[in-house]
């Protein structure tokens, strides 16, 4: 990532999914500041999800998971696959501290933004799309209808002007927080210990680790299951981990061509 | 509530942060289910026996909070030797009378004593008559029961066995009463089982008493049945035993469909109410205001004001028009001659009975029971206002209800003419919102609303302006009450919009002076006080808008009594003397409220004390005393004419002085817990638009449970026609369990058609385990979710789940049973034009709905 003013501490999102009540205020929150299109009128039958996914016309996106689970009895012990739960949880963009998209934007439309933010400018997107299979999250898309890239700014705008983002700020229940990342992390870490503590053996932070394969994300998550329940990658990696030695790969591979090349031309000359 | 009211539900979230243990007791498993600690799912319509459950595993175990039981509530009162229980009546209570359908209440009384409600229709409790009031006033007012026994000088306090041991002592009575409501009784009638019950059971229990408290929450699936007000009596008769009313952190808290619906109810749009649950007066009985105020049999306690608050609030209505001499315009008040309510109304429509109707911010084409019986009842009008936010269903049937497409009614034939006057949003216009802990907070307008679009109050306000300009000069006596009213509030800006603060202040009362009152303790009868609604007076004291108040809670005490301003006199927590001991101390360090301090001769705390500031614990009424002198230095429920929480309400409900469990009028069981199946004076409209299903017949075997999601809100009005909120929830569903779908051929996403007598409606079918068939008794009972918030009109339109619904109504307060009831569900879309109507009349036939002989519903 690249150098950050000294003096602007990296901002971020803590979705907390644990305290998600699934009321998709967030969605709205964000449509309505943004303008962002509305995606049609389309009842898709997952759960009560009926925005599918992240994508240019979504930039927050609330998972609904229904489970079977064992029911706890009085005691507090299972009794077997009796039961159920309703995992909701609010996605959005992870602006990646490696972010492929902004790696391979051949316009500079994407930029890194003094809050250590990952932002589309609308103005300068071509829309070559370039960051569309970029992404390892599948969350930057391109508008059908104008074919320009589009996806959550993390109010870029609205942290100018010393507000937090709409969804943050629309969130009723605090599970979506915004704030400084190193805050945000000290806050997660202490949620995920009274989890644990509390019983909730499958909860863990995601995108929260600054070694993994994106080198951490601006905005992570504290999930109660694994990621794949709520169609997260596992283990994502910027898709430009091995641009470096695939350019020094295709550089020794070109010198050799050329070498062949030019040999070719001795051979013919002598 | 997580659904329903998730910026609410965000305190719940911050409560379960700090260890409180949330329960979520529903038929489906919600969004609120998914928070919750634990969900227990339920029949529809079931919740008396499991809360009868649990009031049996209070007194059976001796789990109740005794001391408090015995200072504050009438456990010790005495009942009379000819009351007689449902338990040696099978179901029903003495005083029943099988031709009228209705209880003469006279044996519920005290022994030696009588005793009227707390609020709502006081006087029907000291009639002389049972003569000329027939069956039909039961119906015919908010108390919904007259009372055959003379006069007004009622006894206070009745007979009290503080020991608690008289065989017909309350806690005696009410203990034999729920006896049978042991846990196995609710597994078979609830379909939850004994093990789930018991540990609901003893979390409340554990969680209750000096160092505890525990809070019940509800919304309309407590109300919106024949027995709604019986749920909340069961709630309060646990939470009574269990110490929970008047301490913080306990209560029964009613979470209202709308935003100020609380508000509503206060100043009601309620026909038999008048502001401050004065009952509104009813012909004949009400000559003057003596007659009205004399029957005011709450001489004791604060009711026993009655008076004070009539006559101001004739001050403000009438102003310097009131008088003494004439009675302070008494004879202005319109009379209720029976039952006005919105049922009654729509079977007077289609009766042909009613002219014009006014429908502001409800749309009951969608949102009310049996929504074609609303729908013809409206096309049967001279004239028709609505005023919404856009056009809905109830101002577009004309053109495009249902019944147009079946051939029932036609756009050339309906002679209803429909006026639609565009309403301005609360973004844009200034008023308050009354929220359910009877908090007031201010809003502002933010922006001018766009158009036509106006306030109510700009509406009202100069309707009237307009028809007293017409009247102008007229000597007819009848148009004396328009002409003569203080009508004269200031306007402001280029629309004319008429100062909510003047009006909020008119509501808050005034002295002859012009001073604003700061408490209703002001309030005289003489005249010389003006106050729109009694409870609220002070809401304007000192000439500030108190509900306008914002101070943040980081910046006082962690009651904030400087946030908004709570009825009455701003205290926060009800009754809450009861948060102190007999003595006047707190029951425990850790729920200190308010106590009295000896040194300083008065009672003190975070919140106002909701008692008289001075008066000791150990004061005792002298002989004769009336009104808030007549109760003790230990009696916090200061509205009761005893000033005690009444686990026996021996008056003042339409259906028996204790919550007894009656199934539905729809439903696919006989009453396990007694003989008698229904509630018996539930009020029918029998009409040919609103058959009821006969008890037992196999045709229509499903329950059904309406309801609300987080992205709409109610009948669609303020959602439908939002693009970002309709693609949240863009179509009709119904959600069925696995099992369901496979007894019935449904699949997920296809469509299916719902059947009851009244309609066919058509809905996608989600399948998932959120619902879950229940076993009740020997049978599996098997539950069909409805969201209601669809119609014609809008971005997303689709059939309405309320059109399956008949109206029958709690007798209490006339509200409609809209969450339990039966149907049968088929796959497949419906039929279309006039073979939709040929497949409900085939059902008919089936269920023999209109047979002459048909079983009795």
């Amino acid at each position: 990532m690249t150098q950050q003013d000294a003096h602007t501490p990296r901002m971020g999102f803590f979705t907390d999914t644990s305290v998600c009540i699934g009321c998709k205020a967030c969605e709205v929150a964000c449509k309505e500041w943004n303008a962002v299109p509305t995606k049609g009128m389309d009842l898709l039958g997952t759960s009560y999800d009926n925005t599918g996914g992240l994508g240019a016309d979504t930039w927050r996106h609330v998972a609904f998971v229904e489970q079977p689970v064992p029911v706890p009895d009085a005691a507090g012990s299972a009794q077997g696959a009796d039961g159920m739960r309703w995992l909701m949880a609010s996605d959005v963009c992870k602006h990646c501290t490696h972010a492929a998209c902004l790696d391979v934007c051949p316009t500079g439309a994407l930029f890194r933004t003094e809050y250590g933010t990952v932002v589309v400018q609308e103005d300068v997107c071509n829309g070559c799309g370039y960051c569309v299979p970029a992404c390892p999250y599948g969350v930057i898309e391109r508008r059908e209808s104008d074919g320009r890239a589009f996806k959550c700014t993390l109010c870029y705008d609205r942290l100018g002007e010393g507000l937090e983002p709409a969804c943050a700020k629309a969130c009723p229940t605090d599970s979506i927080q915004f704030g400084e990342l190193d805050e945000l992390r000290e806050r997660a870490d202490l949620r995920l210990a009274n989890l644990l503590d509390a019983g909730e053996s499958d909860a863990r932070l995601y995108g929260r680790d600054p070694d993994d394969g994106v080198g951490g994300d601006g905005a992570f998550f504290l999930l109660l299951d694994e990621p794949e329940v709520y169609g997260l990658p596992p283990d994502p990696v910027v898709t430009t981990r091995d641009l470096p030695s695939m350019w020094k790969h295709a550089g020794v591979a070109a010198l050799t061509v050329a070498a062949g090349v030019a040999a070719s031309f001795l051979g013919r000359r002598s | 509530m997580a659904e329903c009211h998730p910026v609410g539900f965000q305190w719940v979230m911050e409560a379960k942060a700090r260890g409180a243990t949330v329960i979520h007791v529903d038929p489906r498993f919600t969004r609120t289910s998914a928070l919750a600690d634990r969900h227990v799912p339920i029949r529809a319509g079931a919740d008396i026996a499991f809360l009868g459950g649990l009031i049996n595993h209070v007194l059976t175990g001796g789990l109740d909070f005794r001391e408090y039981v015995v200072a504050y509530t009438n456990a010790g009162a005495v009942l009379r030797e000819d009351f007689v229980d449902t338990e040696d009546l099978d179901g029903l209570f003495s005083g029943y009378d099988p031709d009228g359908r209705h209880y003469d209440t006279t044996s519920w009384q005290y022994e030696d004593a009588q005793a009227a409600p707390a609020a709502g229709d006081r006087d029907q409790w000291s009639q002389e008559d049972t003569e000329s009031h027939g069956a039909e006033s039961i119906k015919a007012s908010a108390g919904g029961q007259r009372y055959g026994s003379g006069g007004a000088a009622l006894a206070n306090k009745p007979q009290i066995d503080e020991t608690l041991q008289h065989p017909r002592c309350v806690y005696q009575v009410l203990k034999r009463h729920f006896a049978r409501y042991t846990p196995e009784l609710v597994e078979q009638v609830c379909g939850v089982p004994v093990a789930d019950f018991l540990a609901v059971a003893d979390a409340i229990t554990r969680n209750s008493g000096r160092d505890r408290t525990t809070a019940w929450v509800y919304s309309v699936g407590w109300t919106q049945h024949t027995v709604g007000v019986q749920y909340i009596r069961c709630a309060s008769i646990l939470q009574t035993l269990l110490g929970n009313i008047g301490r913080p952190g306990g209560g029964i808290l009613a979470l209202r469909g709308h935003a100020s619906i609380q508000g509503s109810t206060d100043i009601p749009t309620l026909f038999d109410l008048l502001p401050g649950y004065i009952p509104m007066p009813q012909a004949h009985q009400h000559e003057d205001l003596d007659a009205f105020v004399a029957a005011d049999s709450g001489q004791t306690g604060f009711w026993g004001n009655m008076r004070s608050y009539a006559v101001s609030l004739l001050k403000a209505y009438w102003g310097d028009a009131a008088t003494r001499q004439n009675d302070f315009c008494f004879d202005y008040l319109p009379r209720i001659t029976g039952d006005h309510g919105t049922y009654q109304t729509v079977v007077d429509q289609i009766a042909g009975k009613v002219k014009g109707y006014f429908l502001t911010g409800e749309n009951p084409a969608v949102g009310s029971a049996n929504g074609r019986m609303q729908r013809l009842g409206m096309a049967n009008l001279d004239w028709l206002v609505v005023r919404d936010l856009t056009l809905v269903e109830s101002a577009t049937f004309w053109r495009n209800a249902p019944e147009i497409e079946t051939g029932e009614l036609s756009t050339d034939r309906i002679g209803t003419e429909v006026f639609f006057l565009p309403a301005a949003a609360h973004t844009e216009k200034s008023g308050s919102f009354t929220n359910t802990q009877r908090l007031l907070q201010w809003h502002r307008k933010a922006t001018e609303p766009a158009g036509d679009a106006r306030s109510d109050l700009w509406f009202y306000f100069h309707l009237g302006r307009i028809v007293r300009d017409k009247l102008a000069g007229s000597t007819d006596e009848r148009d004396r009450p328009v002409l003569d009213l203080a009508w004269d509030y200031p306007t402001e800006g280029a629309l004319a919009e008429p100062s909510a603060d003047a009006v909020l202040a008119e509501i808050s009362g005034r002295d002859a002076a012009g001073r604003p009152l700061d408490a209703y303790t002001q309030l005289r009868d003489d005249g010389s006080t003006a106050c729109g609604c009694w409870i609220y007076c002070g809401v304007y004291a000192d000439g500030v808008n108190q509900a306008d108040r914002r101070k943040s809670r980081t910046e006082q005490s962690w009651v904030a009594p400087e946030w908004g301003w709570a009825w009455p006199a701003n205290r926060r927590i009800i009754y809450n003397r009861a948060s102190a001991d007999p003595d006047g101390n707190p029951w425990s360090e850790r729920k200190r409220y308010v106590w009295w301090d000896a040194g300083q001769g008065r009672w003190l705390g975070a919140d106002v004390p909701d008692f008289e500031p001075t008066k000791p614990p150990d004061y005792l009424p002298p002989e004769g005393a009336t009104a808030q002198d007549a109760l003790s230095g230990t009696d916090p429920f200061i509205m009761q004419t005893d000033g005690k929480a009444w686990l026996f309400a021996p008056a003042g409900l339409a259906d028996g002085p204790f919550p007894a469990h009656y199934e539905p009028v729809e439903s696919p069981v006989d009453n396990l817990v007694y003989g008698q199946r229904t509630n018996p004076v539930r009020e029918s409209f029998p009409e040919p638009a609103n058959r009821y299903h006969p008890f037992g017949t196999d045709v229509f075997p499903y329950v059904f449970t309406t309801y609300r999601l987080t992205e709409h809100h109610t009948a669609g009005g303020m959602s439908r026609a939002l693009a970002r909120l309709s693609e949240l929830q863009p179509g009709m569903f119904c959600e069925v369990s696995p099992a369901l779908a496979e007894e019935r051929g449904l699949r997920h996403m296809e469509w299916a058609t719902v059947v009851t007598a009244r309609a066919a409606i058509e809905a996608r079918v989600f399948v998932t385990e959120r619902l879950r068939p229940l076993r009740i008794g020997d049978r599996v009972v098997h539950q069909v979710g409805l969201p209601y918030h669809w119609g014609v009109d809008g971005i997303t339109t689709g059939d309405s789940a309320n059109d399956l619904l008949a109206a029958v109504l709690d007798p209490n307060v006339h509200i409609q049973e809209s969450k339990a009831a039966t149907c049968d569900i088929r796959p497949g879309r419906r039929p279309r034009g006039p073979d939709l109507r040929a497949l409900v009349a085939s059902y008919r036939r089936r269920g023999r709905v209109d047979d002459e002989d048909r079983p009795e519903e």
